[in-house]
This record gives C-alpha cells, structure tokens and sequence, in this order.
C-alpha cells in the first residue's frame, strides 16, 4: 500500500506559493479576490463619475412624492394622491398575488399532467404530452399575449349586456364575464366587529387557522387511539365540523352578505372584479410552468423503482393507494427542488405584466414611477431588492419543506 | 454576491451614462449619419410608409437637422422609442436627438436634464369615444375604462382631470399606441386618451373612423417639440434653429418652390441671411453657410411640412389652429434670424 506523505517541511520560500500545493490555491484565491474588488471599485467610481458628470444625485426622497397616477388594480387602499411608495406597495401586492395564485394553479396542473402522462391509456398520455411539448417550447409572453388578445376578442363587452336586445347575459345573475375581466359577488359584512374590512376578514383567517389546528389536533388523536387498539375512530364528521361550525357561527354573528355585481354606467359595479389582464397573466403563467412541473412530477415518479410499486401491489393495496401512500411520497424527494426554481420562475416572470397593463412592482415602480420621476437607478435598485429577497423567501419556505419531507436518517 | 448584482446593474447605468459627453456635432459628424429618436410609429408623425421609409412631421425635423450638418437628409438612423425608453435613450447618447410628440414640461427640462429647443407642435389632450356610446362630454365619463399610453404626461392629466371633475375611471395601462388601438377596437376600454393630434392620427387608420368621435374638452397643454441632452449648448443650438429656420421661412414666404429663386435675387436682408447669401450665421453655428437653406430643401418651409404630413388635405386632418404663424392668430413665433 502506497502511503503519501507530506513533503519535507521547508524553509518558506516566496516560489513556494505557486510550486507548492498547499499554497497554491490560496495564492489564485487572493488573486481572484483582488482582481474582483479592482473590478467593483473601477465600476462604482466610474458610475459615480457619472453620475457627478451629469449632475445627477442618487437619492430615495421621490419615494414620498404624490404618485400622480392611478392603478385599476389593488389590494390596498390607494388614490393618485398617495404616494410612489405606495404605489409601489401597490405593485408589490399584486406582484405576489398573481406569483401565489399562479404557484398553486401550476402545481394542480403540473401535478396532474405529470401523473396522466404516465397512464397506460395510450390517449390520455399523449394528450398530456403534447400538452407538455406545446406550453413549455412556446415563450411565455407570447401564452399571456395569446391568452389575453382572445379574452378581450371573443368575450363580450359590458356594452353587450345593456337593454332589451342584450346579446349577452350573466351566469345566474350573479356572475359576469366580460373581455375587462370576470365580475362575482363578493362577500360583506352587515354587522362587523371592526370598522376596517381587513381586520374583519384578518379575524376569519384566525378562525380558520385555529380549525387547521384543531382539525390535525383530532388526526393525531385518532392516530394515538389506532396505535393503542389497532381500530381507528371515525372521524371525519368531527373534522368537518371543526372546519365548519366556527367559521359559520361567525360569519353569522358579522352578518354576511352578497354584494352582487351590477351593470351601471359603462361598466359592471359591485362585486368583485377578476381583472382580464390578471386572469391573462395567472393562466398563462400557471399552464407555462405547469408544463415544467409534469416533467418534474414525472422525473420523481419514475425515480422510484418499480419493485416499490410492484411490493405495494404484492401487499393487496390499490392503484389510488399505491401512488399516495408509497410512490409520491418519494416521490417528493425528487420534485420539490425543481419545484422551489419553478416557484421562482413562476415569481420573476410575473414580472411580464405590463405587456397586458397588469400593475405589477415592474409596472408601478419600474415602469410609471421610473419615468415620471426619471429616477432609473433608484428604481431598478430596489426592484432587484424586492424580486431577490422574494425568491430568497420562497426558497427558504420551500427548503424548509424539503427538509421535513427528506429521508429521515437516523 | 448581493452586492456584485446591484453594482453589475449600476455599471450598465454609468456605463451608458458616460457615452453622453459633450461634443454631439463632432460624433455625429465623425459617424457621418444622425441617430434620431422618433416613436414606434404614429402616421403622420413618424411611422414608416409602404416601402419601410420613415415618414411624418417629426420625420422631418430629423430629416432637417441631417441636411443642415450632415447635407443628407437621407443620413439619418431612426430609433424606435416608446414612452418609456426615450428619454433612457436620450440620456444615454444612444440618439443624439428627440423627436417624439414630446411634452415640454418642468420635469422634463429641468429634473431629467433635457433641453427643449422649441415647440413644433401646440397640442393638449382630448378623449375619443365610439358614437355608439352617446358621450358629448368628457365629463360624462364616470365609471369608464380609458385606455392610456404609460410613461406618458396624459396619465397625469388624466388622473387629474378626473380627480377635479370628481369622476371615478378605471385606467389600463398599454405600452404603445398600435396596443391601445386594439384594445379600443376590442371594447376593452371605452375611451382612448393622448394628444388631440395623435387622437387624430390614430382615428385616421381606424377601418371606419366615422364611428368614433373625439370629445370637445381638451384637458391640457402638451407643447410638443425635439429636445436634446443638457449641457451641449452648441448642438442645442444647431437643432433649435434648424427647426425656427423652419418658422422663419414660412413667415417671410420661403418655400421649397420659390427658394432657389429667392435666394438669387431677395432684397429682404433676413431671407438673405437665413439663406446665407448674407451675414455669417451659419459659421457661427459651426455650420456652412447653406445649412438652412439645406434644412429648407427637405420638405419646405413649416407650412409644407405640416400640410404634407398632418393637414387638412391628408387622412389626418389637423387643422393649423394654434400652430398656425403668430401673424395668422397662431402661437408660431420665431426670434429673427440676425
């Protein structure tokens, strides 16, 4: 057996640093360093240079100007008075309104399209593939593109829907579809605890977090009485109440109503309008990515062994049971990575709203803000900032996800 | 890495931003071709015909400025812009000059740094509306969905004209005109909101422009005119009197007909010096002294070039009104050339 030795430990000499391996690598270390930081410095003096030679200064005050414009679409209260911050929160919120509602959407889609299109049925898995081949090879901007020219062509107009000869009506009387967008009922309150509308409903939301818990609360305790007797207690009445009965009772007590959409004037009043531009945007988004994510989905799948399958099968289960109860689960090990850069994908290329007049952070602040004010720098500046820390966000939420699902080693 | 990202950004910004030095006549002059900003096409103001020619009103003013450094009015590279790329491109000495139904405003000039040389078109912003719709007035328009142009001075006016009038209006943003256009026809929106003249210009290539009317109220004033970068004073000079030589001329009677004529044989000394025939005026500009009379060449005189792109003979049908000479009650003024 050949057994390496270090070399004869010798007077340091300055030749060393390159002949000698173990200092080889902190020499080209030090070099790259150095030669990066020459770089960051002869940028940032010749951006300062610039900056100086045209009179221009970097400076954040705009921020709390009045804005000056208005947005159609918004989370938060908001005039054209209010200013460029919060105009920009304004296209922060829609921003991750479209990335979540788009995330949840590609994942049905992609989730189902990938376990289709391993089906023996010879015509449902082509389908899926050629649905696969079609979404994914064509760029995204063109699918919102697409998607929204048809919505405003071929929906009808508000118009439509006005006087005795209407060419158009609504579904039910409750719910419009129009080429500005789909208008529905939206819920209010006749009786609220708050005067704000957000505390209200921020109020629900604990009710049902609170149903979550409770709900995994009776799991875990059906789950101790199945490990005791081997017999596990019927519970899915009591889950349905939990989720149910508090939700309701309150809602009751606040006295929910309907606001009903309404044709006035030129457009639809009341309700709540589902703008054509975030519709175009959330659905080309989500049936986009959705393709990525069936190629993922199908990776991981076909990443567990068939003997697993096969083993599962020999134990009596069912084909339904097979793929929940032994294959996704490893099979998650596979996805969920290519899942989180998917995520992202789905977060910055949201940021294609503007080819559709979707206010997003882009459209906002680095679209109107930037020129009104003129100030490039600063808004591309903290534009990269919000598009960062939010991918670094749903990266770190989807790590820890990874991390719960992974193969426990122990 | 955070901060290599933001640098890396702030880089290309600086990068761009040095190229913008002084010394515009002699980079163009050394490129031997004139980069001019225009839009992404407006008929009648720019916009390229049927044989991929840049045509129009601010065409011309390109066109001009060539002939007067250059002697070519052919050497001039058109750069698309939109409302929101322009005064980027400007700034960063990608076009040495702008013209593009350009807003004159406070901001603009002294904020962003640009100089305005003048005004070549006294616009404001109107409304257009399908007949269909049975609106005579702006102010009927509670609840609308306007189509504007983002990046623009009408988002502004728009927001403020409604906000006065204490209306509501639910606004979709479009990138350039040809999207808002298609949006309108789609009934995505029931009103369309720029400039009068571009209003007019837009209804002109409408299938049946019959069918759509432009409301009575104008709701600002949007003095349109080519700018250029801050701190060049001589090439600001060259492209301001290039375009009053364009004024001037209409207003002593010089057209592209009568000028050889004139210039041989005119006994009034402001004609022979915008000519050149008399006075050094060209040489102070750094130019020679045919630079006007070049510029004169392209398209004639104001007048021609207005009634050859956007008057009331052609599809567009403005008429002069306010741009009309201040002889003629217009606001068309020229200082004298002396």
């Amino acid at each position: 057996m050949a057994i390496l030795s270090d070399p004869p430990e010798g007077p340091f000499r300055l030749s060393m640093l390159l002949s000698d391996t173990r200092y080889r690598s902190l020499t080209l270390q030090a070099i790259t360093a150095l030669v990066l930081a020459l770089c960051l410095a002869y940028l940032y003096r010749n951006i300062s240079t610039n900056l100086q030679a045209q009179g221009l200064s970097l400076g954040f005050s705009f921020l709390q100007d009045p804005s000056g414009y208005d947005i159609n679409q918004r989370l938060v209260e908001y005039t054209s008075q209010s200013t460029h911050a919060r105009a920009a929160l304004v296209g922060i919120l829609n921003t991750l309104l479209v990335a979540v509602l788009a995330c949840i959407t590609a994942t049905i889609f992609g989730v189902i399209a990938g376990v289709l299109r391993l089906s023996n049925n010879w015509l449902v898995s082509k389908l899926m593939a050629f649905y696969v081949e079609i979404f994914r090879n064509i760029p995204v901007l063109i699918w919102i593109i697409i998607i929204f020219t048809i919505m405003t062509n071929v929906m009808p107009t508000p118009r439509a829907f006005r006087g005795d000869a209407a060419t158009s009506s609504m579904l039910f009387d409750l719910f419009a579809f129009t080429n500005r967008g789909v208008y529905i009922p939206g819920p209010g309150f006749s009786n609220p605890f708050f005067a704000s509308v957000g505390m209200n409903w921020l109020l629900v939301i604990a009710v049902l977090v609170g149903s979550f818990f409770g709900a995994r609360a009776i799991g875990t305790w059906a789950t101790k009485i199945q490990e005791a007797t081997g017999d596990r207690p019927t519970t899915w009445y009591m889950i349905l109440g939990v989720w149910l009965l508090p939700v309701a009772i309150l809602l009751t007590v606040m006295g929910l109503t309907w606001d009903i959409p309404a044709l006035k004037g030129f457009n639809f009043t009341g309700g709540i309008k589902i703008g054509g531009p975030l519709i175009a945007l959330w659905f080309a988004l989500s049936i986009y990515t959705g393709a990525f994510i069936a190629e993922n989905v199908r990776a991981g799948i076909q990443a567990v062994s068939k003997g697993q399958t096969e083993a599962a099968g020999a134990l009596g289960l069912r084909p339904g049971r097979i793929m929940n109860l032994v294959v996704l689960p490893q099979a998650l090990r596979v996805i969920i990575p290519p899942l989180i850069s998917q995520y992202l994908n789905i977060t910055k290329n949201s940021s294609l709203a503007i080819a559709v007049g979707y206010a997003d952070i882009t459209a906002t602040l680095g679209g109107i803000t930037l020129n009104q004010t003129g100030r490039a720098i600063e808004c591309v500046l903290l534009l990269m900032l919000f598009y960062l820390t939010a991918s670094l966000l749903i990266s770190a939420f989807m790590n820890v996800y990874n991390a719960s699902i992974k193969l426990k080693e122990r | 890495m955070k901060k290599s990202v933001i640098l890396g950004a702030l880089t290309v910004a600086g990068l761009s931003a040095g190229a913008a030095a002084a010394g515009t006549l002699d980079d163009v002059k050394a490129r031997g071709k004139l980069n001019c900003g225009v839009t992404t096409g407006l008929v009648g103001f720019a916009a390229p015909d049927a044989n991929g020619e840049w045509k129009g009103f601010d065409v011309t003013m390109c066109r001009a400025v060539a002939a007067a450094v250059l002697g070519d009015a052919t050497a001039v590279e058109f750069v698309p812009t939109t409302g929101k790329t322009r005064f980027t491109a400007l700034a960063s000495g990608e076009i040495d000059m702008l013209a593009r139904n350009t807003t004159w405003t406070f901001s603009r000039d002294v904020d962003l740094k640009f100089e305005f040389v003048g005004v070549n078109y006294y616009d404001g912003q109107g409304f257009m509306v399908p007949k269909e719709l049975g609106v005579s007035s702006a102010k009927d328009l509670d609840g609308a969905t306007v189509c504007i142009q983002t990046g623009t001075t009408t988002e502004l006016n728009l927001a403020d004209f409604f906000r006065s009038n204490n209306i509501s209006y639910e606004p979709v943003p479009i990138e350039t005109n040809a999207e808002a256009q298609q949006q309108y026809l789609a009934g995505a929106c029931d009103v369309y909101t720029t400039d009068a003249s571009g209003l007019a210009a837009t209804r002109a290539t409408f299938e049946n422009p019959g069918d759509h009317t432009v409301l009575p109220e104008i709701v600002s004033k949007e003095p349109l005119g080519p700018l250029v970068r801050h701190g060049d004073n001589e090439w600001g000079d060259i492209v301001r009197w290039t375009l009053n030589a364009l004024v001037t001329a209409e207003e002593l009677g010089v057209t592209s007909a009568n000028m050889a004529e004139m210039k041989a044989s005119t006994n009034n000394p402001e004609i022979a010096r915008l000519l050149g025939t008399e006075g050094t005026l060209g040489e102070m500009l750094g130019l020679d002294a045919d630079w006007a009379a070049r510029a004169l060449a392209v398209e004639g005189n104001y007048a021609e070039v207005f009634e050859k792109n956007i008057g009331e003979a052609t599809p567009i049908g403005l008429a002069r009104g306010l741009n009309a000479q201040w002889t003629d009650g217009g606001l068309l003024y020229s200082p004298p050339f002396r």
